[in-house]
């Protein structure tokens, strides 16, 4: 999926994570800031990494400002800035590559 | 159809907003009877797809160790109720409460899109559990025939603020302007034999006026309370759950019964007081809601 403008979802509350994405270069450029970046931040990574493979993003810059938030959240986060930044709001893909 | 979830214990039903992750992520830990999470009123209006994200990886991947997940849905005049029922039903939600219902058609309009949510997802037709939210005069008016409008529909749950403002005043502490709604809501409730909630109490700072809010619905009839705070869970527990005397009357009443029915004896006193058989059901419902609630020890 292409990132086609730039969308962010998320807030800065204890236990969320704001997630923001903006077209790319080709590559993903990922910055990750949070409060438990050493103890965690591989999985944040990783799930991140995940979530937008899942959702076939290949291009796109993407800021994680992340607040304790657990995976189930990540995701939750980033899946809704990818298709807000294609305002695609309805029968979204449940089960599908949202999982 | 009968679903063995259709009659469960439902005495704490509390709301969670699903825009906030802080509070959807671990509720099992006060022991509600059913969690509700909301799409509905708590969500912001340009919020409403993200809550569902948080709520579809919530119900996919956090354990609430039995809490029944209940799940309310924006009402039948937003432009989001469609896709609130396909994520429900995806994710695999219990139960889902419609908002603002107020005939048996709008109970079929949901359960016509939940089916085919069934279908789409591949979860077991007719899994997916109906509960009623009445917000308005003419909802309380339809009350049975939304109580009878569906096999799915477990009950009714009365919702103060809005039913207030439709009858043109206000939540005014002493009850009064709700008395009518929850008599007619209970009456037709147990007339189509489905549950029936009242409205949540949202003063927080006066716990004594919710406990006697609390006592007096359960004397109503009313088999639970929509709820705002964790803190409300056990107050409303400690009500709905019979007490030890309640309980060992409750059993003497049905063993007494039971033995005098074989004797030919239709009426008797137990601890001096007159009983027959018309006593037989209330007795034998304390004793299951003591087994529910998980504190008879006694052999019925």
């Amino acid at each position: 999926m292409e990132v086609k403008k730039a969308a962010m979802a998320g807030t800065l509350e204890s236990s969320d994570a704001q997630v923001t994405v903006e077209p790319g270069n080709g590559t993903i450029e990922l910055s990750i800031e949070s409060s438990v970046i050493h103890q965690f931040g591989k999985q944040i990574k990783a799930t991140i990494l995940e979530t937008l493979g899942r959702l076939d993003v290949t291009s796109a810059k993407v800021k994680v400002v992340d607040k304790g938030a657990l995976d189930c959240t990540l995701k939750a986060r980033v899946e809704c800035a990818v298709y807000r930044s294609n305002d695609i709001t309805e029968n979204l893909p449940w089960g599908g590559v949202i999982k | 159809m009968s679903h063995p979830n259709k009659k469960r214990l439902r005495r704490s039903m509390m709301f969670l907003n699903c825009q906030k992750p802080g509070l959807i992520k671990d509720p099992y830990i006060y022991k509600p009877d059913s969690i509700m999470l909301d799409l509905e009123d708590a969500v912001a209006e340009n919020q409403k797809d993200a809550a569902r994200y948080s709520l579809y990886h919530a119900l996919q991947e956090i354990d609430y160790r039995g809490v029944e997940r209940v799940v309310r849905i924006n009402g039948l005049d937003t432009p989001h109720w469609k896709e609130d029922i396909r994520v429900c039903v995806a994710g695999g939600a219990d139960t889902i409460r419609i908002a603002k219902t107020e005939t048996a058609q709008d109970v079929h309009i949901v359960e016509e899109h939940v089916l085919a949510a069934e279908k789409e997802f591949g979860r077991p037709e007719g899994s997916t559990l109906l509960m009623a939210a009445l917000e308005s005069c003419k909802g309380v008016l339809n009350a049975l025939e939304v109580c009878k409008s569906s096999d799915r529909l477990i009950g009714i749950a009365l919702s103060g603020g809005d039913y207030t403002k439709d009858l043109q005043t206000v939540i005014t502490g002493t009850g009064v302007e709700l008395q009518g709604a929850r008599q007619h809501m209970i009456i037709a409730a147990r007339a189509a034999g489905v549950q029936c909630w009242d409205t949540v109490f949202t003063n927080l700072d006066a716990m004594d006026v919710f406990e006697e809010e609390v006592k007096m619905i359960k004397m109503m009839g009313f088999d639970g309370k929509s709820l705002v705070n964790p803190r409300q869970i056990d107050v409303v527990h400690k009500v709905f759950t019979p007490t030890q005397k309640e309980i060992i009357f409750a059993e003497k009443v049905v063993k007494e019964i039971d033995e005098k029915k074989a004797l030919g004896i239709g009426v008797f006193t137990v601890d001096g007081k007159m009983i027959d058989i018309a006593f037989y059901d209330g007795a034998k419902r304390t004793i299951d809601l003591a087994k529910a609630s998980g504190v008879y020890e006694g052999d019925l």
